[in-house]
């Protein structure tokens, strides 16, 4: 094992855990408001057919402008039945809203661009290496030579944590988590401030699905946000629900994914759909050590009437 | 527009072979999952799972018929659907467990579960269980004695589809008329209650439902694998065990009530089959449809409990 393959092993970390943190710190804002936005993969499946799209057409401001677009339009059907409308089985109706993603993604996919989804060639966002900073060695090209979306992560991190444990607005966001109800006696506007969380996770659940297309495949393919949504769920779990905790949880899961870097670097011959299980088994793994032991908000999924 | 709703009728109830060879045949599968789906929604239990309980159900199945091509086959088929029920019900016990005692939400566990069963299955088409030319990513074809028994020689429709029906009658029988079946249902409306009644054992009574429900997702991919495609490939599920939470809710999860709607949805997808192929519409347009009938029962639903509630007592 070389120093080149644990640069590659950091690299591919960044790399992977960019589109999951931009993903679950959208959810952590969600989750604290009360709600479990289950839809959160249809959203991230849509940021990436709507960066295809855009990207086509409007080169990558264009490709980044749709994805968020897409993912909002995701994340509203998701409000209207459960927040601001009728308020339904936020499990059944995210489910459902998903599908509908899938659905809608796949026909224009196939509608537009032909079922041998030709050769597409779109623009992708270029490395920016931050001056200084990329020298440090190990790490330094892995955190500080990636496409913008990833300095996004940086800042938005800070931002989300000042705002929801800084500000008044933050506090009112975290008492509708735990008890709508005595929120909406204290004159918090409860179902208002959900319904602006959930567009605001669709905003970067749509910048995931841009970054897999934009900053990553350069390429859509059906059902390509595979399960993203849900890890991110999980995300939110281990880093039990604090924006930094959910920036290292999706840190962790991208050196459980990358992982295959070191391990086939080692010479051993392993079946590769072990290292493509992996994620999913390492998720379940630590959902099952942390799970039990945090403290969900304590209104996460219940339906508020007033 | 009009050509593609022809091609879908057409496919799906235009001849006695259509509808028995397409739609029923379709609908199998289903009804069973959508069964199984039923069953856990029942008990509270969210299993969004039915997907990788069918696929690892397909495959144990296909593992014993590999395995024991020589047996004759009423021994082999008993087998074969025997192993793809446990192997659900052990695909679901994981969850079911993470959720007794890890207390992880069962909606993330069965998707995780999901990935994880695709993957395995890969794995076996490609490396132990590959065809022996190695080039095609599959089994090989069963034995004629791994096979379920046709309605006929004029139809593809096979045993499975009976088979399916018969565990609607029973699940209702149990679910309605039994000890079993009242705690099931009584831990599915409310937990806390059942256990402040005395129902100390809600807990198993849920684990229970979780079982069953993926044992019976198992058995509708045995049956796949014996009755339809007769070898496993990596795409065996078209996605059934999402239509199945579909066919569930618009069953009201009643167990018979599944089969009218299993049989409404494999109409829908063999006729969309019909329609790629004769009117070039892309057939997962399907999935939007399923969608926005999930979608319009829940906002049914929502509308029938507010009338109630906001009518004077």
């Amino acid at each position: 094992m070389s120093v080149a393959d644990v640069t590659a092993f950091a690299e591919a970390t960044v790399r992977t855990a960019t589109p999951l943190a931009l993903a679950a710190v959208g959810e952590v804002v969600v989750e604290r408001a009360g709600v479990l936005n289950i839809s959160l993969e249809g959203i991230i499946l849509a940021g990436a057919f709507g960066a295809l799209v855009g990207a086509t057409h409007g080169g990558l401001t264009g490709g980044f402008l749709v994805a968020v677009l897409s993912g909002v339009a995701i994340a509203l059907a998701f409000a209207l039945f459960t927040v601001i409308w009728l308020r339904a089985d936020q499990i059944i109706a995210g489910t459902a809203i998903t599908l509908l993603s899938t659905g809608l993604t796949g026909t224009l996919y196939r509608t537009l661009y032909g079922s041998a989804g030709a050769a597409l060639t779109i623009p992708t966002a270029g490395r920016i290496a931050i001056p200084g900073l990329v020298k440090l060695p190990v790490v330094g090209d892995a955190l500080f030579n990636q496409p913008a979306t990833t300095y996004l992560v940086y800042l938005i991190v800070p931002a989300v944590w000042w705002w929801m444990f800084r500000t008044h607005a933050g506090l009112g966001l975290r008492a509708i988590g735990e008890s709508p109800a005595a929120a909406d006696a204290a004159g918090v506007r409860s179902t208002h401030v959900r319904f602006v969380a959930v567009l605001f996770g669709g905003i970067l659940g749509g910048l995931a699905g841009g970054t897999l297309v934009l900053s990553q495949a350069g390429t859509f393919a059906e059902g390509m946000s595979a399960g993203r949504g849900f890890i991110a769920i999980a995300i939110v779990v281990l880093g039990r629900w604090h924006p930094v905790g959910v920036m290292l949880a999706a840190l962790l899961f991208g050196a459980a994914s990358a992982l295959q870097f070191l391990l086939q670097a080692t010479g051993i011959a392993l079946p590769y759909q072990l290292f493509l299980a992996l994620p999913y088994v390492l998720t379940l793994a630590a959902l099952a050590g942390v799970a039990g032991r945090v403290r969900a908000p304590a209104a996460l999924a219940r339906v508020h009437d007033h | 527009m009009g050509d593609a709703l022809r091609a879908l009728l057409a496919g799906a109830f235009g001849s006695w072979y259509a509808f028995g060879s397409g739609t029923l045949v379709r609908a199998t599968p289903l009804i069973l999952t959508g069964l199984a789906v039923a069953i856990a929604f029942r008990a509270g239990v969210f299993n969004i799972g039915a997907e990788g309980q069918f696929i690892v159900g397909a495959a144990a199945a296909t593992a014993a018929a590999l395995a024991m091509h020589s047996l004759p086959a009423f021994i082999l088929v008993p087998s074969m659907l025997v192993l793809g029920f446990g192997a659900g019900a052990l695909w679901a016990w994981i969850a079911a467990v993470l959720r007794a005692r890890f207390h992880v939400l069962e909606v993330i566990s069965t998707i995780m579960l999901n990935f994880v069963a695709l993957h395995l299955v890969s794995y076996l088409v490609r490396g132990p269980l590959q065809e022996p030319t190695h080039i095609y990513p599959q089994t090989v074809t069963f034995v004629d004695a791994a096979r379920l028994p046709r309605f006929g020689s004029s139809t593809r429709l096979h045993l499975g589809f009976l088979v399916a029906v018969l565990a609607c009658v029973a699940a209702w029988f149990v679910v309605r008329y039994t000890a079993a079946g009242f705690r099931l249902r009584a831990v599915g409306a409310n937990p806390d209650a059942a256990r402040s009644a005395g129902m100390i054992d809600a807990a198993r009574a849920t684990m229970r439902a979780f079982l069953i429900s993926g044992a019976l997702a198992g058995l509708a991919g045995a049956i796949e694998v014996s009755g339809v495609t007769y070898a496993l490939y990596e795409n065996i599920s078209p996605g059934y065990g999402f239509t199945a939470i579909a066919v569930a809710l618009l069953a009201q999860l009643n167990p018979l009530a599944v089969v009218g709607t299993g049989i409404l949805f494999g109409a829908l997808e063999a006729g969309a089959t019909a329609m790629q192929r004769d009117a070039g519409v892309p057939s997962v347009v399907v999935s939007i449809v399923e969608a926005l009938i999930i979608l319009a029962l829940l906002a049914l639903d929502r509308f029938r409990s507010t009338a109630t509630r906001e009518s004077p007592a």
